[in-house]
């Protein structure tokens, strides 16, 4: 009796967690419980879609009726097929030439509105707009500046004189080419510019001050102080670019519908046309499938290159 | 069969005759004594929706509004509208059949229904009864509706005529009082319109109504097919190259820029005085009439029927408006019963009318509708049920050729010629290719 009055007495010994105590508080069980709705999430509407496309691709699905599993034949089709290959071309020249340019004139831009500029503020949202406006809207807008009977610019040279008949810009092959990417650049830009801005209000004025002090000249400034600090967020905002470009179907489907004669057809204006339109959902998942290899491209030079050391601060060792 | 009494019969009789001047009562009871006598009586409670494509004729869709209206008073089926685009349809179909729900109806185009055969309602028994009722269907609208099958998939309620639409004056100024008859003498005056700057032009971009309308006929004109009627693709042929040597032809007297047309393009142009002559539905010359500052395009356009190629017989190519009704609906006695209504007498002889003559029918007995005489304009519109062939050509106007409608084949390979871009034996051998895949 009096063991047990001593031990109720006294404080009582911590006793051995149960199992289920243990897994309450363990950080990787939990965490698994809080990452689950944005991991189902990611799943249902990112994953799920992926697969199922890559899986559509290897069967004769059309619409309205399922297909049967059919292996690689879709894409020995589209390997002989001249149409797909023209995309393929269409769709680098389009991403290249455009991201090429977006960056150079965002960054030009960039570097002019971070200067101290009257009306900064008004300025750069003014820049903004064409990023913001719905792609749709800008699309027929150009639609009608490009119009091959009714265009603005084919009235306007022509009343100064200086050509003679409208001008075909999307009934001829290049130039309904050379339109459409202008028309992607004037949209894009805005994008890599406000970006890049950004990432220069970031860098340090001391750095600047320095350099000037030491005679350098304002291209050194910009090759030795700017573009180094500046790498990382080119890497990401070049990323994001080149993706939005190569994927792009609004501004092609509103423009020319991948006109004429497929020489403005995308990859991702094909596929559509070829899945939805014409219900040919195998042979058009391929099509989109095929554009994976591309973009994984994109994205691991950009991953291995934000690796490097000089990437992330701009120094020269690795 | 009867299904009416004598008095509703007069009753009906007296309504069509006055068309136009139909008072809302005696419709009202017609469409009631209808309603109770139909062999279709809708569920009880049921509701209908229904897509179709987006009107041209202003006049028209009001006609079909007020047709619902009143189908919606005489069964107490409410029913809903939604409009898409010509291209929209088809994608939203598909997708409806593919995932089982949607509209309960749609009036789409071409072979749509054949795109998706299992999810379509059988109506044979609609088609049979407006057969019966209304002098018979035309040969193209049984193989539209039935396919290769026995059953009727779809209704097809009307044609969308495709026929040149050309400028008078321009026309007797370059050497030709009316629009030419043969495949040779259109060449001449497109060159003779050409030359004397009116010139003409037809769309060579994506254009699912325009585009697939002239290069057809002329493919067909020429001998050429897609397949022949066992589904066999026969399009490498000596004919199909000759087509496009004349295609291409054409297309040097036409202004620049047909290559990015697509179906607004050429209303717009001809409307605007930049083109003299093209192929449309009535729908410029509706438009003309409509707006004061077009008047005088109105009164100096006609229409003429398609050019007679070397075949020796008329091979146009007019759109098909299919009605459908899908089998997830759940009122498929009222969906039937709405497909009924809107062909019979009363409500299709107003309906053509207000469309001006941009639909066409398909049944022999509305031949008599006024709308065909009142103005001589629309006359051609009248017989394009009749000369019109198939979207399958010599085959069947299956998924198959819906497919190739759809996927633009024929359009692209005439494009290629036409832009320069391809001689004709490689236009046709990439067209070739993609037609025995779809085909196989």
């Amino acid at each position: 009796m009096a063991d047990i009055a001593l031990k109720s007495s006294g404080r009582a010994a911590p006793r051995e967690a149960t199992a289920w105590e243990r897994l309450k508080t363990n950080n990787s069980w939990l965490s698994i419980w809080f990452m689950l709705p944005a991991a189902a999430f990611l799943i249902l509407f990112l994953a799920y879609p992926l697969g199922l496309g890559v899986w559509l691709s290897f069967t004769d699905t059309k619409i309205g009726r399922s297909g049967e599993f059919v292996g690689i034949e879709n894409y020995e089709w589209l390997w002989d097929d001249s149409v797909f290959w023209l995309s393929v071309f269409n769709t680098l020249l389009y991403t290249i030439v455009a991201s090429a340019i977006k960056f150079a004139v965002g960054l030009y831009l960039a570097l002019l509105l971070n200067e101290n500029l009257p009306f900064k503020a008004i300025l750069r949202a003014v820049v903004l707009i064409p990023f913001i406006v719905p792609t749709v809207l800008s699309a027929i807008a150009f639609w009608w500046i490009y119009d091959s009977q009714f265009s603005i610019v084919s009235w306007t040279l022509r009343n100064l004189g200086l050509i003679s008949s409208n001008i075909d810009f999307l009934g001829d092959v290049w130039n309904a080419r050379w339109s459409v990417i202008f028309a992607n650049i004037w949209r894009g830009v805005p994008f890599v510019a406000i970006t890049l801005l950004a990432g220069l209000q970031t860098v340090s004025p001391s750095l600047y001050e320095a350099a000037t002090i030491d005679g350098a000249t304002p291209w050194q400034r910009f090759r030795y102080i700017t573009y180094p600090l500046l790498t990382p967020i080119i890497a990401v905002v070049m990323t994001f670019s080149v993706l939005f470009t190569f994927t792009d179907f609004q501004l092609i489907w509103v423009l020319t519908r991948g006109g004429p004669v497929n020489a403005t057809q995308l990859m991702a204006t094909l596929s559509y046309q070829r899945a939805i339109i014409a219900g040919q959902l195998g042979e058009g998942a391929a099509i989109s499938t095929a554009m994976i290899p591309f973009l994984l491209a994109a994205i691991l030079i950009s991953w291995f290159g934000l690796q490097r050391r000089k990437w992330q601060q701009g120094e020269s060792n690795d | 069969m009867t299904f009416f009494t004598r008095r509703t019969l007069v009753k009906g009789g007296t309504a069509a005759a006055a068309a136009g001047a139909l008072t809302g009562p005696a419709l009202l009871d017609w469409a009631k004594a209808w309603a109770q006598s139909a062999p279709w009586k809708p569920e009880k409670g049921a509701q209908l929706s229904i897509l179709r494509w987006k009107y041209f004729v202003q006049s028209e869709d009001d006609a079909f509004v007020a047709l619902m209206d009143s189908f919606t008073k005489a069964t107490g089926v409410k029913v809903t509208i939604a409009r898409e685009s010509f291209e929209d349809v088809q994608p939203k179909a598909s997708v409806a059949a593919n995932t089982g729900a949607g509209p309960d109806l749609f009036w789409g185009l071409y072979s749509l229904p054949h795109l998706f055969p299992q999810k379509c309602l059988d109506v044979s028994d609609v088609a049979d009864y407006l057969g019966k009722k209304y002098g018979g269907w035309v040969p193209t609208a049984i193989t539209y509706g039935k396919g290769t099958g026995n059953k009727w998939l779809a209704i097809p309620v009307c044609y969308g005529g495709n026929l040149p639409n050309y400028r008078i004056e321009a026309s007797k100024k370059a050497g030709f009082s009316k629009f030419p008859a043969t495949t040779d003498e259109l060449l001449a005056y497109a060159k003779a319109m050409k030359a004397q700057g009116t010139p003409g032009g037809m769309a060579l971009g994506h254009a699912s109504g325009d585009g697939n309308a002239w290069v057809y006929w002329c493919l067909w004109a020429f001998g050429g097919n897609v397949v022949d009627k066992n589904d066999k693709v026969i399009i490498s042929s000596p004919e199909t190259e000759k087509a496009l040597e004349y295609a291409k032809q054409l297309y040097a007297s036409m202004v620049p820029g047909t290559a990015s047309w697509n179906d607004a393009f050429n209303n717009k142009a001809f409307l605007g005085g930049e083109i003299h002559w093209t192929n449309n539905g009535i729908s410029i010359y509706v438009a003309a009439q409509n707006d004061p500052s077009k008047k005088q395009i109105a009164e100096d356009m006609d229409h003429g029927s398609w050019p007679v190629g070397p075949v020796g017989k008329p091979t146009e190519f007019a759109l098909l408006f299919p009605l459908m009704a899908m089998t997830y609906t759940k009122y498929p006695q009222a969906c039937k019963a709405l497909m009924a209504y809107m062909l019979e007498a009363d409500q299709f002889n107003k309906w053509l009318i207000a469309s001006k003559g941009y639909l066409s029918h398909c049944l022999n007995a509305y031949d008599a509708n006024p709308v065909w005489t009142a103005d001589r304009k629309t006359t051609p519109y009248r017989d394009v049920a009749k000369r019109t062939l198939t979207a399958g050509g010599l085959g069947s106007v299956g998924e198959k050729a819906a497919s190739a409608i759809a996927d633009f084949v024929v359009l692209d390979m005439f494009a290629a010629v036409c832009t320069g871009r391809e001689e004709p034996k490689g236009a046709i051998k990439i067209a070739d290719r993609q037609l025995r895949r779809i085909y196989r």
